[in-house]
């Protein structure tokens, strides 16, 4: 059975901005994706640590030290709005 | 000299440049021209450096006549998979959302190659963020199988792939999160090396998985792929998952052949649910693996049925993470809003295609509350037990075997209507992902139709010197010399 998805909020979590149409179609398609990945679930797996890494690594550090930084000018021409050395973005909130 | 420089290898130009019978501006030359000759039916670029590219070859030569060694890969032609950042040269990851991009760095990789000596032609087409199976998924439009431009050259790297096939380079870099560089290596007929995960830096690689994504070599040749991987491996600290020890040492152990070398084929991959001609093909290299003194037996290992299911819910997870970095305020393409989310929400859902979007879609869901233990939580339980089933394997076997796809090149648009279809072309290439042990595919013969077939060596984590004498050995066997009609001058 496929599996029922709100599909609205986790378009708003992903920040999405799908028309109606789209989120049916896509919902429907996670759900069938998800109905699959279902197999997973009828595994005896109590127990099984985890693996979020393939390789056992710890923290990687480095001395803290002055190094060579991106070129402040060339990463800024990349921007799709800026304001001097800023980055330039629309209001955080509504009405204000 | 004789033939085309475009159709040499890189040891045999390497070769050439070193006798002085070939120049580096006449091999990029040549190049060139064969690119020019098929661009207009692979696109296999999507974007060319054509004066970085001559001041690369003219360094090289400048080096050379003086009698200088300008480093192993010098005056040697690569191409670049669009999603490794180049510095000034439009970076857009197969992308609408990075349409102009240009990087203010160079990724780790191609700063190591331009050192080499190496000269990058160009940037190459791939399915947008390295996500697919087809090279379908460009928003730039797909690029064509050199052996029948009907036909998908695989994916995620099929630019990458089809270059090298067809000699508009003579390697290439690709990315490898799910078997993005030995699938289109399959579908193309030459050879595709995942190296362990951590082996190669990342910096400068657009991160679809991290716990995934390893950086690779395209080449005609195992020694070829050898010598890319040489050049681009080691630690990186710009990294933070970049492996801190000593890589493995391959060159000596390459012609070690294949007597006594133990072969272990994975049972729940080498049966049904592959193509008739790709079994035919796998089972002939087997017997001659056999005969030349290898020890082939059968290997099982019972976790691999889910290890798809896992993949598909880790990659995505990870991918809408990774992914969260577009949100039109640094760099890329901006939809306006009236407050910054609305701006954000409209820019990604303009900016990415139906996959990418699906996909960030699946991770978001399988991360959300209430959701991850049952979903992401489980596929990394799962995960461990295909780790533990491999490492059992290597316990009695050298090197795992398998076919690369259980299919030859499929029709473009084939696939491109059913998700799960798409998926499970990569059914072969997930499991050492998930493990982050090397592999590598190679050509061993060819369908009814003509189409290349590939054959996979899997090895333990940092195995790659064993992976690569395998790998040798069944490239000698195979004897695989064929070339795709558009690369030969008969058919341009």
């Amino acid at each position: 059975m496929p599996v029922p998805i709100d599909i609205a909020k986790v378009a708003r979590l992903a920040r999405l901005a799908l028309t109606p149409d789209e989120m049916e179609a896509y919902g429907a398609q996670l759900g069938a994706i998800l109905e699959h990945a279902a197999s997973l679930q009828a595994l005896d797996i109590q127990g099984v640590p985890p693996t979020a890494h393939p390789l056992p690594m710890l923290n990687a550090l480095r001395p803290d030290e002055v190094e060579e930084t991106l070129e402040r000018e060339e990463v800024l021409a990349q921007a799709p709005d800026r304001d001097g050395p800023y980055f330039r973005v629309p209001p955080f909130m509504e009405d204000e | 000299m004789s033939g085309d420089p475009a159709d040499l290898t890189i040891a045999e130009a390497a070769a050439a440049l070193r006798s002085g019978a070939l120049s580096a501006a006449d091999l990029l030359a040549a190049v060139r021209r064969r690119a020019g000759a098929t661009e207009a039916q692979l696109h296999a670029y999507l974007t060319l450096d054509v004066e970085g590219a001559e001041r690369a070859a003219e360094a090289a030569d400048a080096a050379l006549s003086r009698g200088e060694d300008p480093g192993p890969l010098a005056g040697i032609p690569l191409a670049i998979k669009d999603n490794m950042c180049t510095r000034g040269i439009e970076t857009t990851s197969g992308s609408r959302l990075l349409a102009g991009y240009r990087p203010p760095y160079d990724a780790t990789v191609v700063g190591r190659l331009r050192a080499a000596g190496a000269v990058i032609v160009g940037k190459t087409n791939l399915d947008e963020f390295a996500m697919g199976s087809s090279t379908e998924n460009s928003a730039y439009g797909p690029t064509r199988n050199p052996w029948d431009p009907d036909r998908v050259p695989g994916g995620s790297s099929g630019g990458s792939a089809a270059a090298v096939a067809v000699g508009s380079a003579l390697g290439a870099l690709g990315s490898d999160t799910g078997g993005s560089i030995r699938q289109p290596a399959a579908l193309c007929g030459i050879v595709g090396l995942k190296p362990t995960y951590g082996l190669v830096s990342r910096y400068g690689l657009v991160a679809f998985a991290s716990s995934l994504d390893q950086i690779g070599p395209f080449a005609r040749t195992v020694e070829d792929a050898a010598t890319l991987f040489e050049a681009i491996c080691g630690h990186d600290p710009s990294d933070a998952t970049s492996y801190r020890g000593v890589p493995p040492v391959v060159r000596p152990t390459l012609e070690a052949g294949p007597e006594g070398l133990r072969v272990g084929v994975i049972a729940e991959l080498a049966g049904e649910g592959n193509e008739p001609a790709v079994l035919a093909a796998f089972g002939r290299t087997l017997e001659a693996l056999e005969v030349a003194g290898a020890e082939v037996r059968e290997v099982s290992l019972p976790s691999i049925p889910y290890a798809l299911d896992a993949y598909y819910l880790i990659a995505p997870a990870e991918c809408s993470a990774n992914l969260a970095r577009f949100d039109g305020v640094r760099y890329g393409r901006r939809l306006p809003g009236d407050t910054v989310e609305q701006m954000m929400a409209a820019t990604r859902r303009d900016g990415f295609g139906p996959e990418v979007t699906r996909r960030i879609l699946l991770g978001t869901y399988a991360l959300s509350a209430g959701y991850y233990e049952a979903f992401y939580g489980r596929a990394q339980q799962v995960r461990t037990l295909v780790i533990e089933d491999f490492a059992r394997a290597y316990g009695r076997v050298d090197v795992l075997v398998c076919p690369t796809s259980p299919t030859t090149a499929f029709a473009i648009g084939e696939r491109t209507e059913d998700p799960l279809a798409m998926y499970l072309a990569d059914v072969c290439t997930i499991p050492s992902n998930l493990v982050g042990g090397p592999g590598i595919s190679l050509p061993v013969g060819r369908d009814g139709v003509g189409l290349p077939i590939g054959f996979q060596v899997l090895a333990p984590p940092l195995g790659e010197a064993v992976l690569l004498r395998a790998a040798r050995a069944v490239e000698v066997l195979a004897g695989f010399a064929a070339r795709p009609a558009l690369a030969t001058s008969e058919a341009r």
